[in-house]
């Protein structure tokens, strides 16, 4: 019963204030629009106008008309960064998500040693991925890493000159990195279940494994949903993490479109086809976002708790 | 949210953008610039012994004349190639712009970025005629002279490691067929026959260049330079790739080379570890060798040749690459005050004899015609004189490909360089990728 009270008052008040003080409420939007006008939209449309020209980084810019565009979607390389992006992000989500809804379950529960876990847990989530990479990447080293001076040869692999290998790295390194900040999402998710739930599983004679699959994983719906656009949009962005560790190496093994764009970009000086590339990760991102709410149905806003 | 908000947030946010704009294009800006409105900035590369070298003569020259001053920053060498660009279309560029010439200079004069210095130098003609006149083709761009050349000479040589030939019985190689015969033999030690940092890339370039110019001469590599139509089909070329893949494929090169960086220097301690008994690299390496390798250098360990001839080739064995110096150029940018602090600087600190001395002491050729008199003192006189008599008996010095080529066929170049030493292009298609951009 407690448990039906929050959103019956959450209502209420929303009715009232919106005759009321909408106007006040709309003005106070204005600084985090303004932000996002200002350093989301403008250079977007600014990235917009460079990929129809053509540009050195240092010169005049010109227009190019299509030039840009016939260029970078001529080039082989572009499909295969996309197929490097697809790869990274799949296998990322693959990794991340059962991972991080089984830690975060666990996490869920209110015992002490628990808690104390959680902040173990948590500590890669305070490093900078630059430092993270850095640090793998002298781990990994074959010469003078982990391998050579702890003297066992099978780690003494050439993890980041073999490009699966080097694929594998990637990903272990992503979700060491990002399975903390997911967990801790669904830690607050697995929160939200009531427990008259699991009291009612209890009763009817349900064990872990059945109150997990059949009343945890469905209630967590929402909150997969939200991860999962979270990592799925997040992975398109990776550059950090991957600069410092690969360069996008070996070859062109590790190469995502985000380094691709920045190698045409600021290494080649050709900043119309980088552009250009930058609007395709927007616009698969956007894609991408849309599809995952349309997957929650079409009131992924909308409050998850029983009765809603 | 109605759409008079809208406007009104549009309108700033443009205002916003016109004012930082007017802030960036201010003439004395620069992160570099703190310390008055009239100090010029000056960007290099950090990285011992140059950095402190570099830092030196600043400090002398602000030490001289406490009315106008320069403010230093360094940065790291990958990152500052990008950083430089950057910073130049942005209109942040430092009064001093460090480079290595060629190509990258070339986009600079184009896009009007940097001084031209042809009448300071006819003005100047001591400053002029005191350094190796080779230095100033990389500094020319259509016969007029676009940065001062400065600090060293740093030829491409086989650096080797004695320890690691005694110990294994072996001689250095005195040709090609010498290289892929000991290969197998230091393999067989278990030592790497040569380091290697691959994932910087230009590392594996060095390769290139010697084959390319032992194979064919300098001309091949010139006609691609030039913009003849498919050079780098030349079949020079190919032997040339193919070769380099044969030492690959014979694990020629240390175990996991391409995901080691240069900028780290992993490359040459594996040298002075014993962990590789040769590496292909710039004399620039010698005294961050002499620093970190303990007595590999002082204890006579280190040894070093020019790269062997390849048989039935038809490039001079005297022939060289690398950077036939560094180059100082002045941002048109900056104003007149800081150019003229720049101008000062050059004439009475850039390779002063303080800085000249600092240079040799440290095992380096600075570009000062007669400096190889100063060397007989020197504890490291013996490579000072053979990096002296490589750059002085030269028939060719050809200035590193990455630098010469423009930033965009460098990119390209560079790519399909780290693509042919994973295998995953033949020859031919590294050839008909760089046939592309032939010219760009």
């Amino acid at each position: 019963m407690t448990t039906l009270a929050p959103p019956a008052e959450r209502v209420e008040p929303r009715t009232i204030t919106r005759g009321r003080r909408g106007g006040s409420v709309a003005w106070m939007a204005l600084p985090a629009l303004g932000m996002f006008l200002a350093f989301g939209v403008i250079p977007l449309l600014g990235v917009l106008a460079l990929s129809f020209s053509s540009w050195n980084g240092i010169g005049e810019i010109t227009p190019a008309g299509f030039a840009s565009w016939r260029a970078v979607l001529t080039d082989p390389g572009l499909p295969h960064a996309l197929w490097v992006t697809f790869l990274v992000m799949a296998l990322s989500w693959a990794v991340q998500t059962p991972a991080s809804i089984l830690i975060g379950a666990f996490l869920a529960g209110h015992q002490r040693y628990r808690g104390f876990l959680a902040v173990l847990y948590f500590i890669p989530l305070l490093l900078s991925s630059a430092a993270i990479a850095i640090t793998y990447k002298a781990l990994l080293d074959p010469n003078f890493g982990l391998g050579a001076g702890l003297n066992m040869p099978f780690l003494a692999q050439d993890w980041l000159g073999e490009g699966t290998l080097a694929m594998g790295v990637v990903i272990f390194v992503v979700s060491w990195q990002f399975i903390p900040f997911h967990s801790l999402i669904y830690q607050g998710g697995v929160r939200q279940i009531p427990t008259s739930m699991y009291e009612a599983a209890q009763i009817d004679g349900a064990g872990r494994v059945r109150q997990f699959v059949s009343i945890t994983l469905p209630q967590l719906k929402y909150t997969i949903i939200t991860s999962s656009t979270l990592m799925v949009v997040g992975s398109l962005t990776f550059f950090d993490l991957i600069f410092v560790l690969t360069a996008g190496g070996p070859g062109d093994a590790t190469r995502v479109l985000a380094l691709d764009m920045y190698k045409r970009g600021f290494q080649a000086n050709l900043m119309g086809p980088a552009s250009a590339i930058a609007v395709i990760l927007v616009l698969i991102g956007l894609v991408l976002s849309l599809l995952l709410r349309r997957l929650g149905g079409r009131d992924a806003d909308a409050s998850q708790m029983e009765g809603a | 949210m109605d759409r008079r908000h809208f406007f009104n947030l549009a309108l700033g946010a443009g205002a916003g953008a016109v004012l930082a704009g007017c802030g960036s294009s201010g003439p004395s800006g620069g992160p570099g610039g703190g310390a008055g409105a009239g100090a010029a900035s000056y960007w290099f590369l950090t990285g011992d012994p140059g950095e402190t070298i570099r830092k030196a003569s600043v400090d002398r020259f602000n030490k001289a004349n406490s009315d106008s001053k320069i403010n230093p920053t360094a940065f790291q060498n990958d990152a500052y190639k990008t950083k430089i660009k950057t910073a130049i279309g942005a209109g942040q560029a430092p009064t001093i712009i460090w480079g290595w010439g060629g190509g990258t200079l070339r986009s600079y004069v184009q896009s009007d970025q940097v001084e031209d210095l042809t009448s300071w130098f006819a003005d100047n003609s001591a400053v002029k005629d005191r350094l190796f006149p080779s230095s100033f083709a990389a500094a020319t761009v259509d016969d007029k002279i676009y940065a001062m050349p400065c600090e060293t000479v740093a030829p491409i040589v086989l650096f080797y490691n004695k320890e690691v030939f005694d110990k294994v019985g072996a001689q250095p190689p005195q040709s090609w067929a010498d290289i892929m015969a000991l290969v197998p033999k230091f393999n067989a030690a278990g030592v790497a026959p040569f380091s290697l940092g691959g994932q910087s890339r230009w590392t594996n370039m060095m390769w290139l260049e010697f084959l390319y110019d032992r194979i064919g001469g300098p001309e091949v590599f010139q006609a691609a330079f030039e913009g003849e139509k498919d050079a780098w089909s030349n079949p020079a070329s190919i032997e040339a790739l193919t070769k380099v893949q044969q030492l690959v494929k014979a694990n020629g090169f240390i175990k996991g080379f391409s995901s080691i960086t240069a900028d780290s220097n992993a490359d040459q301690a594996l040298l002075y570890t014993g962990k590789a008994a040769m590496m292909l690299h710039g004399t620039w390496t010698y005294g961050s060798m002499a620093n970190d390798g303990g007595d590999f250098v002082s204890g006579g360990h280190l040894g070093y040749m020019n790269f062997p001839p390849v048989e039935g080739g038809k490039g001079d064995p005297s022939n060289t690459v690398g950077n036939p110096g560094q180059y100082l150029s002045i941002s048109s940018k900056a104003t007149d005050e800081q150019k003229e602090i720049a101008k000062k600087f050059f004439a009475t600190q850039v390779l002063s004899d303080a800085e000249v001395k600092e240079w040799i002491d440290t095992g380096n050729v600075p570009i000062v015609n007669g400096s190889e008199s100063k060397m007989s003192g020197s504890k490291d006189a013996d490579f000072l004189k053979f990096v002296y008599g490589i750059a002085s008996n030269a028939k060719s010095f050809a200035q590193s490909w990455d630098q010469a080529l423009s930033p965009t066929a460098a990119e390209e170049l560079l790519d399909n360089i780290a693509k042919l030493f994973q295998l995953s292009i033949t020859p031919q298609q590294f050839a008909a990728s760089m046939n592309q951009v032939i010219g760009k």
